[in-house]
């Protein structure tokens, strides 16, 4: 039995998510039916990422095995905000556990938008900003300028009550600067990290293997990464964490929650085994836990 | 024929939810390729023909090629057998990679990781019965399925060469080969015998054809069908990391836009299809 945390103001059975976009809730019920329902792997699930107009995603191929890891250029495809409300917020309404909708906006306005709709709907408990995206209105990258991100979570927390968590992106110069922006301006927790970019060649042309040129690399080969940053991040902020990047076991989970995330997602690990959430957080709840913190870095 | 026990009504048989691990019972080379077996004994007896497992070992993945593989593999089932009532099933394994070099050499009693049965399997045929075109390693669910219609279904087969040709063997009955180089059978396309064969059916009597293979033969078999009127369901392939939906890595370009082979397919209806040669496919 697996600890209830509070997240947000949102009372969780265990602190296992899965991150954005590394599980299709509807999908999974299409192929392991209601027992889905009856075992569901994670403690809160995040939706995958919704961007105002319809998207086809990234021409094949898309992924891309790494020494362990895995390269993706998916490119968000989604329904849409319309086609997200009306077709699978219904259908997702009816998981067992409390759900976080991931949004993404070409700029500061959409994504308020984004963030208001879907914050407005009972099924939601938490808006999830992805802000790894250019602002095609200044061409930065919003979650690689802290300036740019607060202004675009300040116009989000005016927007909507519901709790704001912001996506960092792993490849800004000082995330724990970006994520104090975050938190200065209203949000009620960070999670991290997101995919770092890669790139794979085609073993006989030489030309770029996938489809978008480049991608996200995940999994183990980025989870030293993941938990620098997650320790550094948490160092910085009194609002929660939720560190996420290469997590395959219990002790995986705990050595992020020991660097200062108060939950941990699961992502690539998912792909490899569709319960690996419930078995990470059984895992972790029988491990014993080590005392005291993590020092702070020492900027060696 | 397994009953389509999918809500939706799709010929789907729904997957125990998580990764289980079956014993592998055999490993014999059947020609060119292995088929290994494995007794499966938390998993459904009836997996619709046309599904797939993703199949991992549980000691040695990632101990190859580039500290390789690290995701598990995607497999169409060859057959499925009943062992004191539980499903021992077959998979059809050439290696060409560090994840099927590691599958290929699976010992007797070792674990098989798996994750299965998943995807969308072959429709029943209706009305003019079905002809099962099978191509190299895509041979493999046109047997599952072949077992399941019975023998009175013909089958064509096309391999490289001789050593490859020796797969035709796990067939019952008498399937018609053709390899490229005219080692074993007739020195053809496998899709010059279905064009003869549909060109020789009555015009009230037009099969469906059902066939797994290479994407240009896929791509063959979609355009004769095509030409003359006659369904055709295509089990494609495409790299995929999850299988069951999570990683939208494994979309096919359809007239209705990408879909995700692992939960739309892996078979298709050829009409839904422009073409069945998708970039990346067959890596």
């Amino acid at each position: 039995m697996t600890a209830t945390v509070e997240l947000c103001g949102q009372k969780l059975e265990g602190p296992v998510l899965n991150g954005s976009g590394t599980f299709d809730a509807i999908a999974a019920l299409r192929t392991f039916g209601d027992a889905l329902l009856d075992e569901f792997p994670f403690h809160a699930y995040v939706s995958k990422t919704i961007t105002m107009a319809p998207r086809a995603g990234n021409p094949p191929p898309r992924l891309w095995e790494t020494p362990a890891g895995l390269i993706n250029s998916i490119g968000l495809p989604n329904k849409g905000l319309e086609g997200f409300l009306d077709e699978d917020l219904p259908r997702l309404g009816r998981l067992p556990v409390p759900l976080i909708v991931s949004v993404m906006g070409f700029s500061v306005d959409e994504l308020g938008a984004l963030a208001a709709a879907a914050g407005h709907r009972d099924e939601v408990a938490m808006v999830e900003l992805n802000v790894s995206c250019p602002n095609v209105e200044t061409g930065l990258v919003i979650g690689a300028d802290a300036a740019e991100t607060g202004r675009a979570v300040e116009r989000c927390r005016g927007l909507t009550p519901k709790p704001l968590v912001v996506k960092l992106t792993p490849t800004a110069a000082d995330p724990a600067a970006i994520a104090a922006a975050a938190e200065g301006a209203g949000a009620d927790a960070v999670s991290l990290v997101n995919t770092l970019r890669g790139m794979a060649l085609h073993p006989r042309t030489g030309e770029p293997w996938l489809g978008g040129g480049s991608g996200g690399l995940s999994g183990p080969a980025i989870r030293a990464i993941a938990l620098e940053q997650v320790h550094s991040v948490a160092a910085a902020l009194s609002i929660p964490v939720i560190g996420m990047g290469g997590v395959q076991t219990g002790t995986h989970a705990a050595d992020l929650m020991r660097a200062g995330a108060a939950c941990v997602a699961v992502g690539t690990e998912s792909f490899r085994d569709p319960a690996a959430g419930r078995r990470v957080a059984a895992e972790l709840t029988a491990l014993q836990p080590l005392s005291g913190p993590v020092p702070a870095a020492s900027g060696a | 024929m397994a009953e389509e026990s999918n809500p939706n009504g799709e010929p789907r048989t729904l997957a125990p939810l998580g990764r289980r691990a079956a014993r592998v019972t055999a490993n014999r080379s059947v020609g060119a390729y292995r088929l290994i077996e494995a007794l499966d004994l938390g998993g459904p007896i009836d997996p619709r023909p046309g599904q797939f497992y993703m199949l991992a070992t549980a000691a040695g993945w990632g101990a190859g090629e580039d500290e390789r593989p690290y995701l598990p593999r995607a497999f169409s089932f060859a057959r499925v057998r009943a062992e004191s009532g539980r499903p021992e099933l077959g998979f059809l394994v050439e290696a060409i990679g560090p994840g099927t070099a590691r599958l290929a050499a699976l010992e007797v009693g070792e674990d098989l990781l798996l994750t299965g049965p998943l995807g969308v399997g072959f429709s029943a045929p209706a009305g003019g019965g079905a002809l099962l075109v099978g191509g190299g390693i895509g041979v493999a669910p046109i047997l599952a399925w072949h077992d399941a219609l019975g023998d009175a279904a013909p089958v064509l087969l096309g391999f490289r060469s001789s050593p490859h040709a020796g797969a035709a063997a796990l067939f019952a009955g008498a399937p018609l080969v053709a390899t490229d180089d005219g080692s074993t059978g007739r020195r053809a396309l496998v899709t010059e015998l279905l064009r003869e064969r549909l060109d020789d059916s009555r015009p009230g009597a037009l099969p469906i054809v059902y066939a797994c293979g290479p994407p240009p033969m896929l791509e063959a078999v979609r355009a004769i069908c095509s030409e003359r009127d006659v369904r055709a369901e295509l089990a494609l392939e495409a790299g995929m990391a999850c299988g069951y939906g999570a990683c939208f890595g494994c979309v096919v370009p359809t007239r209705a836009g990408y879909l995700r082979l692992c939960v739309d397919g892996p078979v298709l209806d050829a009409a839904a299809l422009e073409t069945a040669v998708a970039p990346g496919a067959g890596h």
